[in-house]
């Protein structure tokens, strides 16, 4: 690969605060044009590495380069080329929609002839020409997260960082939403998005998982259900919940994740026959029931290698 | 160019959310109203009708147009007559006067022998500002009908009043509030405006577009400087509304000096807007700083009389510098160029506390 497809590269970044370490030894390599997530739950370090690669915060360790550029060095030249959308809603809440939009228009310097008509494109775009005057503080969920989207990507941007973008918004909104980023995407823009969906995190091209500051795995979503060292069994069982609590008792299983009708039984590779050990657990207690080796989603991956970090950090 | 856009945008900003917060909106204009009536009118050093109880013991004609002299000088209401000086005391003890004047049965012949004091003032000494009022009486001279004072006169100093002949305190309390008032609105508003964009997250957003530290911070003091302007028109205004308080020297020196002050007010503002968590720790630093300005700058009481500590604690504040000037200018009409080193050292303020503020503000969360 050319070094001049990848648009976000980190080595060793490292963020301290304090004693804690909030992001710890994280590589990274973003390809141009492409969405790549970071999956992680509440105070994995998805908000701390993005803001270190907008320049907002100094590395404690490690280093980024964003479109060549060093964010250590360059970030305010950096600063013209980034859209960052952050968690909390951050646009003035006492101005109109239109009224920030024009703000936005003139810091970033946009030319004069060309601001209005930015303006007036962006609101038609994201659906807030009914909104024109009304006060950001008013807008409901998925409006806010729409301005707040138009004014990241006022300027153009190469590359947006997005740090939950969705957490405030109805499925709907959420559905537009990607279909906005993939939009962008294909017109050249590389996207960074944080998320705790794991639906979301499926549809990026491809995805670091994070847990408590380290990068846990990374790869597309396929790839990570291939690499993990991990049999997933599909149970489907008259009674789940007796079956669940019959196989609890297998220590080698390290996770029953119950959906529906249906459990979800993780079990490490290392073990031969992962089916014969589940089948061979039902027919003891009785329990009538289909078990079959699947694919692992996503959730399966999460669960088993945050699962991992964990026995390995203890 | 890029840069003035960035200026003018942030500005614009600002005018609007100013406009639309009608809390802030309302202080504006309210605060001087609201000071200059209070301090104008209720702190009033200059004592009139306090209220007062005689014992004239003689009951002569001298005795009679002494009293009338003292009631005719308004320091005093002579509304109450008493039989003794006993009474007069216990008047001063249940609080009912402030002033007593005992006269006593050989008035006359006190009078004219002028070897003794010819009466006594009993005076309720707890407060300082009667005493002074009573010391005042002391000097009043025994008059005879059409004729001239009986003997020279005791004081050998007569007292000339320059500059505020009526002793009026309005006079000297309104140029006092334009410090006191722009000190107040001033570092608390720009305190407050930078952080209420950290507590909601605007700063964030903000930060990470190219505006420049020191295009943000003139795109947020040049809307103050405008208001610190409103307010002083509206301070000099009222002033000279209500209290006919005159502005003796040049306009311009005025609308320097304020422009000076006004600016290291604002700088100060944004020195604290960066130690300020939080829009309430914005206000506690505020009130931090505005409680020895007020009370040590001179404003509340003479810079002269203070202790030495004070005094020296009084020129590290710029509100004292301020008053000297402002006081000077329109007071006696000094001219801004006599007073330079006043003006000097309000420059010192304003350059450091601006470079503090700039070497401060980082364009980065930590």
């Amino acid at each position: 690969m050319l070094p001049s497809t990848i648009a976000i590269s980190a080595h060793g970044l490292t963020r301290k605060f304090g004693s804690l370490v909030a992001v710890n030894n994280v590589d990274l390599e973003v390809p141009t044009g492409r969405i790549y997530g970071f999956l992680g739950p509440n105070g994995s370090g998805k908000s701390t590495t993005i803001r270190m690669l907008c320049g907002l915060l100094l590395p404690s360790a490690g280093s980024a380069t964003v479109l060549g550029k060093d964010t250590r060095k360059e970030a305010e030249a950096l600063k013209q080329q980034i859209g960052y959308m952050t968690q909390r809603f951050s646009l003035f809440e006492d101005l109109t929609v239109k009224e920030n939009l024009q703000f936005i228009s003139e810091v970033y310097a946009v030319p004069r002839a060309t601001r209005k008509t930015r303006v007036l494109e962006l609101l038609s775009e994201f659906r807030l020409s009914d909104q024109i005057k009304q006060r950001a503080g008013t807008l409901s969920g998925g409006q806010r997260q729409r301005l707040a989207l138009a004014a990241a990507t006022l300027h153009k941007p190469k590359i947006l960082l997005l740090d939950e973008p969705t957490s405030a918004v109805d499925p709907q909104s959420r559905r537009d939403f990607w279909e906005t980023l993939f939009e962008l995407a294909d017109q050249g823009t590389t996207i960074l998005v944080s998320t705790h969906y794991m639906d979301e995190a499926a549809r990026c091209h491809s995805l670091a998982i994070l847990d408590r500051g380290v990068k846990v795995a990374d790869g597309t979503p396929r790839s990570l259900g291939e690499n993990i060292d991990t049999t997933v069994i599909e149970v489907q069982a008259e009674d789940p919940n007796s079956a669940r609590q019959s196989l609890a008792k297998e220590p080698e299983i390290f996770s029953i994740t119950q959906l529906g009708i249906k459990l979800r039984v993780l079990i490490p590779k290392r073990i031969p026959d992962a089916l014969q050990l589940v089948t061979a657990n039902l027919q003891r207690a009785s329990i009538k029931g289909v078990a079959a080796e699947v694919f692992p989603d996503l959730e399966d991956v999460f669960v088993a290698v945050t699962q991992l970090h964990t026995k390995q950090a203890a | 160019m890029q840069s003035l856009t960035r200026i003018f945008a942030v500005m614009h900003k600002e005018f609007l959310q100013m406009s639309r917060d009608r809390l802030t909106f309302a202080m504006i204009s309210a605060i001087p109203l609201i000071q200059l009536l209070m301090f104008g009118y209720a702190i009033n050093t200059d004592v009139r009708n306090l209220s007062a109880a005689y014992a004239d013991e003689a009951d002569t004609h001298l005795s009679r147009q002494l009293l009338a002299d003292m009631a005719t000088s308004q320091v005093i209401a002579l509304n109450r007559r008493v039989a003794s000086a006993a009474e007069l005391i216990e008047l001063l003890d249940s609080g009912q006067i402030s002033i007593g004047i005992y006269l006593p049965d050989d008035f006359d012949r006190r009078v004219q022998q002028r070897e003794r004091e010819v009466g006594q003032i009993l005076v309720d000494g707890s407060d300082s500002i009667i005493l002074g009022v009573a010391r005042q009486l002391t000097a009043i001279q025994v008059h005879f009908d059409s004729q001239l004072p009986m003997h020279a006169p005791n004081n050998v100093f007569e007292v000339r009043n320059y500059y505020n002949p009526e002793r009026r305190s309005a006079v000297n309390i309104v140029p006092g509030l334009v410090g006191v008032i722009l000190t107040m609105t001033m570092v608390l508003f720009t305190a407050v405006a930078i952080v209420r964009e950290k507590e909601r997250g605007n700063m964030e957003l903000l930060i990470n577009t190219p505006v420049k530290i020191s295009e943000l911070m003139l795109g947020k003091i040049i809307p103050y400087i405008l208001i610190g302007l409103i307010q002083l028109v509206i301070i000099f205004a009222l002033g000279w509304y209500f209290f006919q308080v005159p502005i003796r020297g040049s306009e311009l020196d005025v609308l320097f000096a304020s422009l000076i002050f006004i600016a290291t007010n604002l700088a100060l503002g944004l020195l604290f807007s960066t130690l300020a968590a939080t829009q309430f720790q914005a206000m506690q630093m505020t009130f931090f700083f505005f409680l020895p300005s007020i009370l040590l700058s001179g404003f509340m009481f003479p810079f002269d009389g203070m202790p030495q500590l004070a005094q020296n604690i009084a020129e590290a504040l710029p509100l004292t510098h301020f008053n000297r000037l402002i006081r000077g200018i329109v007071l006696r009409g000094a001219d801004m160029s006599s007073m330079r080193d006043e003006v000097l050292a309000l420059v010192w303020f304003f350059i450091v506390a601006l470079s503090l503020a700039i070497l401060r503000f980082r364009k980065r969360l930590d």
